[in-house]
């Protein structure tokens, strides 16, 4: 046997010869089956047309059920009917060739550049020609504009033949405008017509006459899909369910005979013309059954038909579904869950998926003992095996093999052994919808109990994965080459750097953000007991460095313990997220201990939070530690320090009180007061308004400008100004406040509205107005354009809202939720589109972007040749930072 | 080819005056320049590729159009870059 390769694919029409000539039955009994349920010959169950049961051999190719591809037949239609997926070009071709002798109507300019028509035509040929050979795309545009050119001509250049107007009605009916009136079409009028065009006028519209004759869209002869391509279903009741497409072409049989029986009986034309109708629309719906302008056909219980298109097209067709995306066998799905004891590079998989998923191992001397070992152990206990490949092939299953100790002796070099998945094996992890590469990454398997794959919780950015019942899948790869990608370039910590922004996108989060805050604060003075603890979390062995307190006791700091891990030459400065307010600062002389500081390894100055360790923070601490130091250093301070973060807040607590938002007396009252001084501004916008002394600001309606006013002026300052009052209560080491300010999790505003109010409610960024005429309920007077009747919540939530607060806070509570349902979807099917459009871009050796073809798409990657992973935020060369590194500061 | 080619561009000529003004005044305009043919001809071995493998620029491109470029030449364009400077590309010429 020899290989060939497929140069390339052309598409074409088949001819009525063509369709003859591959039949092998011709289709004339309208019935399917006799009395006894025997599938009669020459109807559209033809056993000729492939073997639908096993064992038997096939009539015409002599193969047996696997082997037979099936065998087309033919229908002789009584008379010819349109093929709906050529209309547009029938359309075409009718309007630019003449309705007389069928020749391309040369547009004027052309005949008076060539002279005659028939030159014209030859002149353009030779061109066309010439041109498809070069620049075939610029050779479609040119056949596509003399198409349309030729449509415009109203007298035939050739014969002198008057030309009307050729209107298409969807789907399938022609009609000619002439002067006497509107004539219809028939399929017959129409092939004759497109017989008559010659090959040469059929090429310069862009046809190739050789491969599709534009007859040939006429259907005169249906050819008869091979029944391996509809195969009948045995139910459980025994009953026989045929395919859609079995179905519709009896009824296709059905209305040619009918058509056929009303021609030899020479019945009154209507009644053939009905016959016909009724073929062509049968026809048109085994096509497209959801073809526009004709109702759908439907299965007797009201179930839509699915017709040729329908099996290709869209996201579960055979392009989408079957070719583009497939099942896969060694892949499993479950539940996630955090597990803070494991490696970022780990995934947690249960016993139970383990003992299903299989590696396979080849034999060598160096791994029979331990291979024999896993087959004694067989499929139901782990560490076992599920198969064992024999030299010759053959594949045993350890389910029945009733001597698994007899066959472990007889591995040896030469067999394979497909053994459970076990520790260290590597795998790979995936998080639906893939939208970016770090949502398939490789992951080092740890076998645990229970039932959820259990991940690092600083790998939940990246998969945008949380534990709210989330589930995600894992794939096995199967080869040595499959293997060593995985690990080589997929690895949980070759991902740390996002190629998106060229920040960590795996970093901390959450508990880890509070715990670096706490642990590197000033105040924190750790005894002895608790520096061994923490450091033992992170699974430190060794010597326990100087205390920084001497007397009156031995206390440590807990930027020493963090210091301990950091690089000995690592220097850093840059403000803290706590840097704001009043407690900015800018460079290292700092009160409150918001700008760090890291000397030679040494964390001097500042506290670690969401600005020096957090995920999706470029130009960090930790962005800098792993870009200079590498992707193991990194890894290692995730999976050493932070764990001693966590260890901080084990041992401290951590946790949220209704204390931690409520506010003392004097706070409210000086809310109170506040939000009172601002109703009373608005209420007087509103007078002046009302009595006409309000001016409308530029371009704007006085309505509008009372509005705006309104909104910006008075009630979101209301808010901001109760938020600095509440704030300014709080305590500095509340958990709820430090979890805002190190950037762990909420905000101030979140704080505002839990603890001073919950402030304006806006629906598409204005006040809530609709609702019952003039107002919003009818707990409010008419025309009320006061704050509180348009969507101020004075209340906060420890307050709690009143029954009409409450309605107003779901009315703009709803507004977020709809929005991001629209956003996703419409997100995902852009997301979709770029991705068709790129997906085979690939930057060459010499750093220039190119298309699958060959053609150039970027002379260099970026216009700069930068990988934004390892470069700086959008700079090629950061200078400070360099000199930062050698010098310990910036300039 | 050749004749519909200088069909086309002679009316879309024809139809569209020159600016009264210098379009490469606008600071978001980069450097057009056509490149001489023996040049043109050393950038593209150098780049690998056939002249209509290079990204394509129409004739009727205001800036081909005021430095006079014609189907089938190459422009370099230059551009300023936050990043790389300056950055030279390579255009292809086009009916149209």
């Amino acid at each position: 046997m020899s290989d060939y390769m497929i140069e390339k694919i052309k598409f074409g029409i088949l001819s009525p010869d063509e369709i003859r000539k591959m039949s092998v039955v011709q289709i004339i009994s309208k019935d399917l089956f006799d009395d006894d349920g025997v599938p009669l010959k020459n109807s559209i169950m033809d056993p000729r047309l492939g073997v639908i049961e096993p064992g038997q051999r096939c009539e015409i190719c002599g193969n047996t059920m696997r082997e037979c591809p099936g065998h087309f037949g033919r229908l002789e239609l009584a008379r010819p009917v349109i093929h709906v997926g050529f209309v547009r070009h029938i359309h075409e071709i009718l309007r630019a060739t003449c309705r007389n002798c069928g020749r391309f109507k040369v547009p004027s300019s052309y005949i008076e550049r060539y002279g005659d028509p028939e030159k014209a035509v030859e002149e353009i040929y030779r061109i066309y020609t010439k041109m498809k050979k070069r620049w075939p795309l610029l050779a479609k545009r040119l056949a596509n504009t003399l198409k349309k050119e030729a449509m415009k001509v109203s007298q035939c250049p050739f014969c002198g033949a008057k030309q009307y107007k050729i209107r298409l009605e969807k789907p399938t009916s022609f009609f000619e405008e002439s002067e006497e009136g509107n004539l219809k079409l028939t399929p017959i009028d129409i092939r004759q017509r497109l017989e008559r065009v010659p090959d040469k006028d059929l090429e310069i519209m862009g046809y190739d006459p050789k491969e599709a004759r534009p007859e040939w869209m006429i259907i005169t002869v249906l050819p008869i899909p091979p029944l391996t391509i509809r195969p009948s279903i045995i139910l459980e009741t025994g009953a026989r369910a045929e395919d859609d497409l079995t179905h519709k072409l009896a009824d296709i049989v059905r209305a040619n005979e009918k058509l056929k029986e009303a021609l030899e009986t020479g019945a009154p034309n209507i009644i053939v013309e009905d016959a016909w109708e009724l073929l062509q629309y049968h026809i048109t719906t085994y096509f497209d059954s959801e073809t526009p302008g004709v109702p759908v056909a439907k299965q007797r219980y009201g179930r839509p038909l699915k017709g040729l298109v329908q099996r290709l097209k869209g996201k579960e067709g055979r392009f989408r579904g079957n070719l583009s995306g497939k099942r896969v066998d060694f892949s499993s799905r479950t539940v996630i869950s955090p597990d803070p004891y494991l490696s970022i590079n780990e995934v947690g998989v249960p016993v139970d998926v383990a003992k299903i998923l299989t590696v396979p191992e080849r034999v060598t001397p160096w791994n029979v003992e331990r291979l024999r070992e896993y087959v004694i152990n067989g499929p139901f206990k782990w560490p076992g095996a599920n198969y064992v490949i024999t030299p010759d092939g053959r594949r045993l299953d350890l389910r029945f093999v009733k001597d698994r100790k007899a066959l472990a002796q007889e591995l040896g070099p030469g067999w394979i052994v497909e053994r459970h998945l076990d520790n260290g094996d590597i795998v790979l992890f995936n998080r639906q919808p893939s939208l970016h590469r770090m949502s398939i990454m490789g992951h080092i398997v740890r076998v645990l109990p229970g039932r959820a794959f259990r991940l690092h919780l600083a790998v939940c950015p990246p998969y945008n994965a949380d534990f709210d019942g989330d589930e995600m899948n894992l794939h096995v790869p199967q080869n040595e080459e499959a293997r060593t990608e995985a690990r080589v370039l997929m690895l949980v910590q070759k991902q740390i750097l996002s190629p998106r922004y060229g920040g960590p996108i795996i970093g901390g989060i959450q508990d880890y953000i509070s715990g670096a805050y706490v642990l590197s604060s000033k105040t924190t003075l750790l005894t002895k007991e608790e520096v061994i603890d923490l450091l033992s979390a992170a699974g430190y062995i060794g010597p326990i460095p100087e205390p920084a307190v001497l007397s009156p006791k031995r206390y440590w700091t807990g930027k020493q313990i963090i210091s301990m891990f950091l690089p000995e030459d690592f220097n850093y400065r840059g403000a803290a997220k706590v840097s704001s307010g009043k407690l900015a600062c800018n460079d290292y002389e700092c009160f409150w201990d918001s700008y760090i500081v890291v000397k030679k390894g040494k964390l001097l100055l500042g506290v670690l939070d969401k600005k020096a360790i957090g995920s999706q923070e470029p130009e960090s601490l930790y962005h800098f530690l792993v870009r200079e130091y590498g992707d193991e250093v990194g890894r290692e301070f995730i999976d050493k320090v932070f764990r001693i973060f966590i260890k901080v807040l084990e041992k401290r607590g951590f946790t949220m009180t209704l204390e931690d938002i409520s506010l003392p007396n004097e706070a409210k009252a000086e809310i109170k007061r506040l939000l009172n001084e601002s109703f009373e501004k608005v209420h007087e916008l509103i007078n002046r308004y009302r009595s006409g002394e309000l001016e409308p600001e530029p371009g704007r309606t006085l309505e509008e400008t009372l509005e705006i006013k309104i909104m910006e002026d008075v009630l979101r300052n209301a808010r901001e100004m109760s938020g600095e009052i509440a704030v300014k209560y709080m305590d500095l080491f509340n958990n709820v406040f430090i979890m805002a300010r190190t950037g762990a999790r909420g905000s101030t505003l979140n704080i505002t509205q839990m603890a001073a109010t919950l402030g304006q409610q806006s629906i598409r960024g204005a006040r809530i107005s609709r609702g019952f005429r003039d107002r919003y309920t009818a707990h409010f007077k008419p025309g009320d354009l006061g704050a509180k009747a348009r969507g101020f919540v004075e209340n906060s939530f420890v307050e709690g809202l009143t029954p009409t607060e409450m309605f107003f806070h779901a009315a703009g509570g709803r507004e977020g939720l709809v929005d991001t349902a629209v956003r996703t979807s419409q997100s995902g099917y852009m997301q979709r589109r770029l991705i068709n459009a790129l997906q085979d871009l690939y930057v060459e050796y010499d750093l220039s972007v190119r298309s699958i073809e060959g053609s150039m798409v970027q002379i260099i990657y970026g216009e700069d040749g930068i990988d934004p992973m390892k470069g700086i935020h959008e700079k090629s060369v950061d200078i400070d930072r360099l000199i930062e590194r050698v010098a310990g500061h910036r300039l | 080819m050749s004749e519909t080619k200088s069909r086309k561009s002679k009316s879309s000529k024809s139809q569209s005056a020159s600016y009264s003004f210098d379009i490469f005044k606008h600071e978001l305009v980069p450097k057009h320049e056509i490149v001489p043919i023996d040049e043109a001809v050393e950038i593209l071995k150098r780049l690998g590729v056939k002249p209509e493998d290079l990204p394509w620029i129409r004739a009727s491109d205001p800036a081909v159009r005021a430095i006079g470029g014609k189907p089938g030449d190459i422009i370099r364009v230059i551009r300023k870059s936050p990043t790389a400077g300056e950055v030279v590309v390579y255009r292809y010429v086009i009916p149209g």
